[in-house]
């Protein structure tokens, strides 16, 4: 079986700061990986550099069987790449629905042909929110919502581009014990219906339960990569973790 | 209410004012109105890159004049009549701003308004150096008296005037389209957060170039019957301070989300320059321009009507 | 066309002599742009205001317009604090810098050249001193001190300025703070004062450019305008936040003019900057020496 994102060398410097040194990466279809590592170690470059945000200086991107490098990010997303932005990035001058009505329009009737009715989009925004929690918001604005419905948001609009591959980038901070069974147990569904996922969070209970695989990041480079209780039991990721 | 029906109604109120018009018999209200006419278009041309994708362009008077000046070039090639000249001015202002967007939008919307501002020099220096159309020196275009038409004999400035009229309801009627259209959507998510805007599927570099090729467009059209209502064209005015400040004021005033904001701003902002300029000298009449415009950036970020929206809100919530 | 040694040696010289110059010139958006991310196009406008208020005082009290830039430096500075002090209030703390900030330092420009007609009006206006007039002949090359004495102190600003910015800790603050904020405010400094501070001496620069300026060429409220195109074509060029590689930009781009203004006509210059620009921007956005 071949992979569905094969990362091969990829390298990112920004000034003199080296972000990402050389990280190999294969995602199978419908796996679902966890990728942990300390503050700064190039977890969400290397998210941006795989979903075009920022280009790689070296090594190539591999998805869905095709190379993808050089494609503008909203190419990769009509290519079935969806991301989660860390720190959120709603459309402050949009309600919530609008918000994810944006990805429906733009990737979903991109790649299917403009199928749908107003009403189908109506429908479908609210089936998004509600899956997330945020229903009974719909009419809102984003800045009227909390920081932990923010992120509840940009996972929504992440699954609005009914992606193959859906990287969520910290989107459990600050949630409680029972938002965050939530949120795994959307995901878990997602992964169920062939939605292959990538989780990256710092809250280590959730990673354990949700990953099949992990991959742990520091100082730019892959560490580890394997079964999760094998990972965390590596010397290296120990260190990283808890200093020398 | 769709575009047709809403281009329908702009024509109906255009006409009313043309009838006031004529029964004014007033000469000097066909000249003010042109004026606040092209404001209209240049402001509404302006907000259509600026106010809803969010992307500066300081060098309107470029491409303003880019059309007034190719309607000297055709003038003294081959006279051609002014609705093909406008068409001209549109091409011509259409391409560069394509051309331009495509080398600068690319990168940071800082980079994009900064070439803005150095094409206008750029035209400028171009157009000074070139003879066959005047030059430094300027060119004179000498307007006719009247035009025949369908066998009447209309006031030339009256015929100006109409284009212009018809100019606007067209830009206006453009404008209202685009944002509620996905395309607007779709700027409106540019101007939000180019970033997640890409990262939901929306391909931002072609909507770019499509605001500014149609706001080239505009710019260029309202300029190319300029040169024969002002039957003498200098670099240095055309290129200058009145139009680049308010194309960029005219729309920031009166509000950027919407097409009422340009059309509100060109209205109050046209109308009380025409009463200054003649009251007050014309420099003092664009210094409060100038202030003005920094003011209600500071204090109204979405102008007259974002105040208006503002107040509705307030009174609807209990 | 017949170009002789003569002529082309001293387009060449005079070219850098006016790379000087433009350097210091830049010197400040280098700062306000190139480290602080903020698109002050109102630069210009500070450098004429600059140039007129040295001419003023120069006109009605016969004071050197150098010694008269650097007296008056603390005024600028301080407009300068003020000027960063809005802006951020108003827009940068609100992260609306893109569109509003913008417009804001637009309309800065235009007021300030609008206020300069008003009260000076459009007539070109030039400065009296010692080195105006004379010239230095050294063989082929004829080196007009009006020329070269701005050079010389406009290279000392630049010196002094990248001495600042890389051995002072305020300098290296202001470098941090381009790089990383955050970083900068768990190290207990107040990004926002270092900002301010960077800003100010931006302004600052002006103070000296405008003088040089006016010197160098007789000056009326819109030259200013001819100046955005170059400086931030040197600015990109250069590559932003990189002083070291603002000078070579600039002394690039002044031969460059030069030579056009040579042997091709004077009215060309303008157009020669926007070149650079679009052609950096197109091919090269990073720069020469860019981070």
């Amino acid at each position: 079986m071949s992979a569905l994102l094969h990362v091969d060398n990829i390298s990112k410097r920004f000034g003199g700061f080296v972000a990402l040194d050389g990280i190999d990466l294969e995602v199978q279809p419908g796996e679902r990986l966890g990728l942990i590592g300390p503050n700064g170690s190039g977890k969400s470059t290397l998210v941006n550099c795989i979903c075009g945000t920022v280009q790689n200086e070296t090594g190539t991107i591999n998805f869905d069987g095709r190379v993808i490098d050089g494609l503008a990010a909203h190419q990769r997303t009509h290519r079935g790449l969806a991301r989660s932005f860390q720190l959120p990035r709603p459309f402050h001058s949009m309600n919530l629905a609008d918000n994810l009505r944006i990805p429906l329009l733009y990737t979903v009737h991109a790649r299917l042909g403009p199928l749908r009715s107003v009403g189908d989009l109506d429908s479908r925004c609210h089936e998004l929110l509600d899956m997330v929690g945020l229903a009974k918001k719909a009419k809102q604005m984003p800045r009227d919502l909390t920081q932990v419905e923010m992120r509840k948001l940009e996972l929504a609009r992440a699954m609005a581009a009914e992606p193959k591959l859906l990287i969520a980038d910290e989107s459990m901070a600050g949630l409680s014990h029972s938002e965050i069974d939530d949120i795994l147990t959307l995901l878990v569904r997602l992964n169920e219906r062939g939605i292959t996922v990538i989780l990256i969070e710092h809250i280590m209970s959730a990673v354990m339960s949700f990953s099949q695989r992990l991959a742990v990041l520091v100082s730019g480079k892959k560490v580890a990569d394997g079964k999760p209780e094998d990972v965390v039991r590596d010397e290296q990721v120990v260190r990283a973790y808890l200093g020398q | 209410m769709n575009a047709l029906k809403f281009s329908t109604l702009a024509i109906g109120v255009g006409l009313l004012v043309l009838a006031f018009a004529h029964w004014l018999h007033l000469d000097y209200f066909y000249f003010a109105g042109y004026t606040i006419l092209q404001f209209i278009v240049l402001a509404t041309a302006w907000n259509i890159l600026g106010g809803y994708c969010g992307y500066v362009n300081f060098g309107s008077a470029a491409f303003f004049a880019l059309g007034a000046y190719s309607s000297v070039f055709m003038h003294k090639l081959y006279p051609l009549p002014v609705p093909v000249l406008i068409v001209i001015g549109a091409v011509v202002s259409g391409v560069v701003g394509f051309g331009m967007g495509y080398l600068t939008l690319r990168l940071r919307g800082a980079f994009f308004a900064i070439a803005t501002l150095a094409l206008a020099v750029v035209l400028q220096t171009l157009v000074v150096n070139w003879d066959f159309v005047g030059g430094s020196r300027g060119a004179y275009i000498i307007r006719p008296e009247t035009l025949e038409f369908a066998g009447f004999e209309i006031n030339y400035i009256e015929y100006l005037f109409v284009l212009m009229l018809l100019l606007a309801v067209i830009a206006l009627t453009t404008a209202r389209t685009i944002e509620r259209s996905q395309l607007g959507f779709g700027f409106a998510t540019i101007r939000d957060d180019e970033l997640a805007a890409e990262a939901s599927g929306v391909p931002t570099l072609r909507l770019k170039l499509i605001a500014t090729t149609l706001s080239g467009a505009f710019m260029g059209m309202a300029g190319a019957p300029f040169p024969y209502y002002i039957g003498y064209l200098q670099p240095a005015s055309t290129f200058g301070l009145e139009y680049a400040v308010n194309s960029i004021a005219m729309p920031m005033i009166g509000g950027t989300t919407s097409w009422v904001g340009p059309l509100v701003g060109a209205i109050l902002l046209g109308s009380a320059q025409q009463y200054a300029t003649v009251t007050i000298s014309s420099a003092v009449n664009l210094l409060i321009v100038g202030l003005m415009l920094v003011a209600f950036v500071i204090i109204a970020p979405n102008g007259l009507v974002g105040l208006v929206q503002e107040r509705l809100r307030a009174r609807r919530r209990p | 066309m017949d170009i002789s040694a003569d002529l082309l040696i001293n387009a060449i010289v005079a070219g850098l002599l006016l790379g000087g110059f433009y350097a210091a010139v830049t010197a400040g958006v280098s700062i306000s742009f190139g480290m602080l991310d903020i698109v002050n196009i109102a630069h210009p406008a500070f450098i004429i205001l600059g140039s007129y208020i040295a001419y003023f005082i120069n006109i009605n009290y016969g004071i050197d317009p150098i010694v008269v830039s650097i007296i008056v430096l603390p005024a600028f500075y301080a407009l300068g604090a003020l000027i960063y002090q809005v802006y951020y209030q108003s827009f940068e703390r609100r992260g609306q810098e893109s569109l509003r900030g913008l417009a804001f330092f637009f309309g800065l420009l235009f007021i300030t050249e609008v206020s300069l007609i008003l009260v000076f009006g459009v007539d070109y206006r030039y400065v009296e001193a010692a080195y105006i007039g004379p010239s230095i002949h050294i063989g082929l090359i004829d080196m007009p001190l009006r020329m070269l004495v701005p050079c010389l102190v406009a290279l000392a600003l630049f010196g002094a300025l990248q001495l600042f910015v890389t051995r002072t800790f305020l300098g290296r603050a202001i470098l941090a703070v381009s790089q990383d904020q955050l970083a900068l405010q768990l190290m207990a400094a107040d990004p926002i004062r270092i900002k301010r501070i960077a800003f100010g001496i931006s302004i600052a620069t002006a103070s000296v450019a405008g003088a040089l300026l006016i010197i160098i060429q007789p000056v009326e409220p819109s030259v200013g305008r001819d100046y955005i195109g170059r400086i931030f074509a040197i600015c990109v060029l250069g590559g932003l936040g990189s002083m070291p590689g603002a000078l070579i930009a600039a002394m690039l781009l002044g031969v460059v003019e030069s030579l056009t203004s040579t042997f091709y006509g004077p009215s060309w210059s303008p157009a020669v900057a926007f070149g650079f620009l679009l052609l950096t921007l197109a091919f090269r956005p990073a720069g020469l020496l860019g981070r």
